[in-house]
């Protein structure tokens, strides 16, 4: 047994019990903590397939900034305890089965799609940091407008938020 | 070099975004279903990394880039919706906010 291997089902477990957590917790703050659960395994994956600058960003942005707005939202809401609806008889015996369904589909598909034959390359093997020099230079150049338009997006974004969130006087 | 081949990563990113479904169908509370939204984006996240992979080049990593930033723009614009809808209506239960008007 490889220690990729156990490494990958570790975080692989790890990342669909937080899921599922997210989805059973009752308060929206533990939800949150779920999420937080999943992005740091994800962000181990992406180590494992030997993408240490996206880790980091994973690490730094999903994971602190915006669980960060998440957790300050929810404090400053004051979030509870969730209501729950009973959702209706067709949604329970049709919706639910179908959407496994599509899942098991999905999987199925991309299981068995050509690219799936290829082995990751994992952590260390490969030349991680030339790759993340060669990822800012790429980011630099090739993708240099839709970088620079990004900044612009923020920018807006960071506009929206105070318009939509000013008290109205 | 590890032995993981790409489809796992592949099916557990398929997985997460199922989860990422579910819970976006499911949940009542409005913060909770946007967390489901970042849910499904890390999913989909893990599968243009793990195809970057595949191809052996790096431009799925620059679109990883591209969709973190989005997404935080995403997060600071939707939760000042979220704090404008709690201070309008007292609740975040999104059954209640069935309408557009006030």
């Amino acid at each position: 047994m490889n220690i990729a291997i156990i490494m990958f089902f570790a975080c692989a477990l790890l990342s669909v019990a937080g899921a599922m957590l997210l989805i059973l917790a009752r308060e929206p703050i533990h939800s949150a903590l779920a999420l937080i659960l999943v992005m740091m395994a994800v962000a181990v994956l992406y180590l494992l397939l030997g993408a240490p600058f996206i880790a980091a960003v994973q690490i730094i942005v999903y994971a602190g900034a915006i669980m960060v707005l998440f957790v300050f939202v929810i404090m400053l809401l004051n979030a509870g305890v969730e209501e729950r609806t009973d959702f209706s008889r067709i949604a329970k015996f049709g919706g639910v089965p179908l959407g496994f369904l599509l899942l098991l589909e999905i999987a199925h598909s991309l299981y068995h799609s050509p690219v799936g034959k290829a082995i990751a390359n994992g952590a260390g093997s490969s030349n991680d940091a030339a790759d993340t020099a060669k990822l800012s230079e790429m980011l630099f150049r090739q993708y240099l407008f839709p970088f620079e338009a990004t900044s612009i997006l923020i920018l807006i974004a960071i506009l929206g938020a105070l318009v939509l969130a000013r008290k109205e006087s | 070099m590890s032995a993981v081949p790409i489809s796992w990563y592949l099916v557990l990113s398929a997985i997460l975004f199922g989860l990422g479904v579910v819970a976006f169908v499911f949940k009542r509370n409005i913060i909770t279903i946007f967390m489901s939204i970042e849910l499904m984006l890390n999913a989909v996240n893990l599968a243009f990394v793990a195809f970057a992979r595949a191809r052996g080049d790096l431009d799925g990593l620059v679109f990883v880039f591209f969709v973190i930033v989005v997404a935080a723009a995403e997060a600071a614009v939707g939760l000042a919706i979220v704090i404008m809808l709690a201070q309008n209506r007292q609740s975040l239960n999104v059954e209640r906010v069935s309408l557009l008007k006030l």
